[in-house]
């Protein structure tokens, strides 16, 4: 076979954490510090703090615009301690793509030093489940770019002031969608699946997960798992937004957790075309550990304040639907139709 | 498909399009990442290049992107890293890249693409305009006009050279006429290897270079504080690119041993009265117009612009101030602009204001959308300005040529 994917440096050993007090252990240096300006109970900048520390110093991370470069990395202030660069809103798949072209244009020609370099690029949820979607589809496709895209979902366009994304929850109230009097539900579209969108859809990427900052260690190994397989990966993380999701700041650990404990928000990694659920969401596939209601959930967020009865009940029965009706519980909706039982 | 890695590369004497002249370029330059995405008429350039890549005959990493945002996008990205970098579009697959094409510059970002120049859609046209290579001449591109496949080499190894240079560290569009450039073939005398490696160093990003060792942040928010002193530095450096543009000029003549003009490509015009002016493959209709013309006693003579950005003022300022009379042929329009001129007409009264000796100018547009410019335009057009010049008298109606009433 001689295809042009031949040559591929390799990527680096990075240790899992496994439990989360090994990380003071195996994970201690912080590449995304100070000088940040986001909001306080962020968890968005949490996943940033996460993503850097389980990359480490050599490391190459791309972030597009959003919370995280307009509220997070200002001229004279960066956080990063590893080299950064912007860009655009659409852009992380292209920029990992050409940033690990460039990368390994060059070491094959000898023109730069081999050594296994991570590439990750990030994006919000605007950036990554709508906008930068066929950027990032066509970043999965390379087997022979080692390459991480890490899509950190506040659900909404939340540097521009909330407004609803592809990924912001059914009936939630945002800038773009405020209930009133005709209509007391303006978004009526279901949150796009997309960490199983990308998984399906593009066989040559041997990683997808997804991860939440209330579940560290876990969220730690799988930005490394992402960063050592070769090839392209991407992990979805779900991140509480105080300001997004109107809510208390104090609140923002709890909800991370809410989300995965209502099963709103399951866990899973895909290696190689196999599905592992991880931590609690493992246990309630498997029946060891109940989902709970999401009501407390929304009920938490002043975005769902204008529910009624009908629509916590609606919410639920959408989410039952996920675990009850999906061929993979909470990740893949196909159903297989049985010819026989026509 | 032509094969172009059949022909003998080395140097010497060939049959080759403007296209495969680019993709010769990219091969001697030892381009490090590429990318393609389909639009008539520039991509033909691709065809040549990924056969060069297929038969091993230069090594660079390419990448048939998924859009034109992606396809610059990727290459400024790669750029940043230090690679050098070769891309290009036509037309609406252009304007699909604006948005990197604007940041590309804005972070001073040396890239070289191809521009085979066509007329935006719609109505559907494949044929050349420069409307889509003129919509990035305020941002920071340089931008060149080759009209032959033989200077595709001049502007193609230039264009590198310039971007690249740390004075400057900015992208450059190699617009090429689609059709008539793109796709006809000519003889092309082609450097050979050591000769370009003499004329073009390695890129070298020096201490902007994002790299481990090298951990800087890239474009972080700038906002008010900042913003006016970054654009101040990007005006500098395209001020510094009219410089270097020349420098690397003399240097390219003294190695090929070719004796051009760096910015300005003059024809008949030592002892001319009037003389037309434009960009392009244009050069040839009104070359050959020229040379009839001649025959009749009528002394025209013509000032082809090589670059519109830098833009030659000063040359352009002495140049035209010889003649009584100056005719200046878009092949793009702008619509509501001073007397509904084109881009070019506009920008060269700009730099005659305030000249010693002004002389009388009048735009034409022709052209459009690859409409063939035939000699009876250009005598009209010629006929036109001489009549302007006998006159001493100015005409401020911008004309269309070849256009049905
Ligand atoms: C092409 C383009 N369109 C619109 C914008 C305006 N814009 C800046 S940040 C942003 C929000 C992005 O949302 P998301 O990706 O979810 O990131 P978040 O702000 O939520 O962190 C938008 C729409 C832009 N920068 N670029
Ligand atoms: S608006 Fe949300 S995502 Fe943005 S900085 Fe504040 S908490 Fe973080
Ligand atoms: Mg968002």
């Amino acid at each position: 076979m001689a295809e042009t994917s031949e040559y591929n440096i390799g990527t680096q050993e990075l240790p899992l954490m496994g439990k989360v007090n090994a990380i003071p252990e195996k994970a201690v240096e912080e590449y995304f510090t100070s000088g940040h300006r986001t909001c306080q109970g962020c968890e968005s900048a949490l996943i940033m703090r996460l993503m850097a520390k389980a990359a480490g110093p050599r490391s190459i991370i791309l972030g597009s615009t959003g919370c995280m470069y307009v509220a997070n990395t200002t001229y004279y202030s960066t956080p990063w301690v590893v080299p950064w660069m912007h860009t655009q809103l659409g852009s992380s798949g292209s920029a990992a793509t050409g940033t690990a072209a460039a990368l390994r244009a060059l070491m094959r020609k000898g023109k730069m030093k081999e050594e296994p370099i991570n590439v990750i690029a990030f994006c919000g949820d605007g950036g990554g489940i709508d906008m930068g979607v066929s950027s990032i589809s066509a970043a999965l496709m390379h087997a022979k770019y080692n390459l991480a895209i890490i899509c950190y979902d506040n659900e909404s366009y939340a540097n521009t002031d909330i407004q609803i994304s592809g990924a912001s929850p059914w009936g939630a109230n945002t800038t773009f969608t405020p209930p009133g009097k005709k209509f007391r539900i303006m978004h009526d579209c279901w949150k796009k699946n997309i960490a199983a969108m990308y998984a399906v859809g593009h066989t040559r990427c041997n990683y997808v997960a997804t991860a939440d900052a209330s579940y560290p260690a876990d969220l730690i190994d799988k930005v490394r798992k992402a960063l050592a397989v070769k090839g392209p990966a991407f992990v979805h993380t779900l991140d509480p937004c105080p300001k997004g999701w109107d809510y208390d700041p104090f609140y923002s650990h709890k909800l991370g957790e809410l989300a995965v404990e209502t099963g709103l928000f399951p866990l899973w990694e895909m290696t190689d075309g196999a599905l592992t659920y991880t931590g609690i969401s493992a246990r309630q596939v498997y029946g060891k550990r109940r989902r709970k209601p999401v009501r407390e959930y929304l009920e938490t967020q002043g975005r769902f304040h204008h529910f009624v009865e009908e629509d916590y009940e609606y919410f639920q029965s959408e989410v039952d639907k996920m675990w009850d009706d999906w061929m993979v519980p909470g990740v893949i909706p196909f159903k297989v139709n049985d010819p026989s039982k026509k | 498909m032509a094969t172009a890695t059949e022909q003998q590369q080395g140097a010497g004497v060939h049959l080759l399009t403007g296209s495969e002249v680019m993709a010769h370029v990219c091969r001697l330059a030892d381009v490090d990442v590429i990318t393609a995405y389909p639009i008539r008429p520039y991509d033909t350039v691709m065809q040549y290049v990924s056969k060069f890549i297929a038969e091993g005959d230069f090594d660079a990493d390419y990448i048939p992107a998924e859009s034109e945002h992606g396809q610059f996008e990727i290459v400024k990205h790669a750029s940043a890293c230090g690679a050098r970098v070769f891309t290009g579009s036509s037309g609406v697959g252009w304007l699909y890249a604006m948005e990197p094409l604007a940041v590309t510059a804005g972070l001073r970002l040396p890239m070289v693409a191809l521009v085979g120049c066509r007329a935006l859609d719609d109505p559907g046209a494949f044929g050349t305009e420069h409307n889509d290579a003129m919509l990035v001449r305020d941002l920071g591109w340089m931008i060149n006009f080759p009209d032959t496949a033989q200077e595709v080499v001049e502007l193609g190894l230039l264009s590198y050279r310039v971007a690249e240079d740390p004075r400057v560290y900015l992208p450059c569009a190699i617009a090429m006429d689609g059709a008539f450039l793109t796709h006809s073939q000519a003889t092309v005398r082609l450097p050979g290897q050591e000769e370009v490696n003499a004329f073009l160093p390695p890129y070298d990003r020096g201490d902007l270079l994002l790299h481990p060792d090298n951990p800087i942040t890239i474009a972080p928010q700038a906002n008010e504080d900042w913003l006016m002193e970054v654009r101040r530095q990007s005006s500098e450096a395209a001020k510094n690119a009219y410089t270097v543009l020349k420098e690397a000029h003399a240097d390219f003549s003294k190695t090929f041993g070719v004796d051009t003009d760096p910015f300005l490509d003059e024809y008949m015009t030592e002892d001319a009265d009037v003389v037309l002016c434009g960009m392009g493959t244009l050069s040839l209709p009104v070359k050959v117009a020229i040379r009839e013309m001649r025959k009749e006693g009528k002394k025209v003579g013509m000032v082809r612009l090589k670059w519109f950005r830098p833009f030659p003022t000063e040359e352009l300022r002495a140049s035209l101030s010889r003649f009584k009379a100056v005719g200046v042929i878009d092949r793009d329009y702008s619509f509501g602009s001073p007397y509904h001129g084109g881009i070019v007409f506009n920008e060269v009264k700009a730099a005659m204001y305030g000249a010693d000796k002004v002389p009388h100018m009048k735009g034409f547009v022709c052209g459009l959308g690859g409409r063939e410019v035939l000699l009876e335009d250009v005598k009209l057009m010629a006929d036109k300005v001489i009549s302007m010049g006998q006159n001493d008298t100015a005409d401020n109606d911008v004309d269309w040529i070849g256009v049905r009433d």
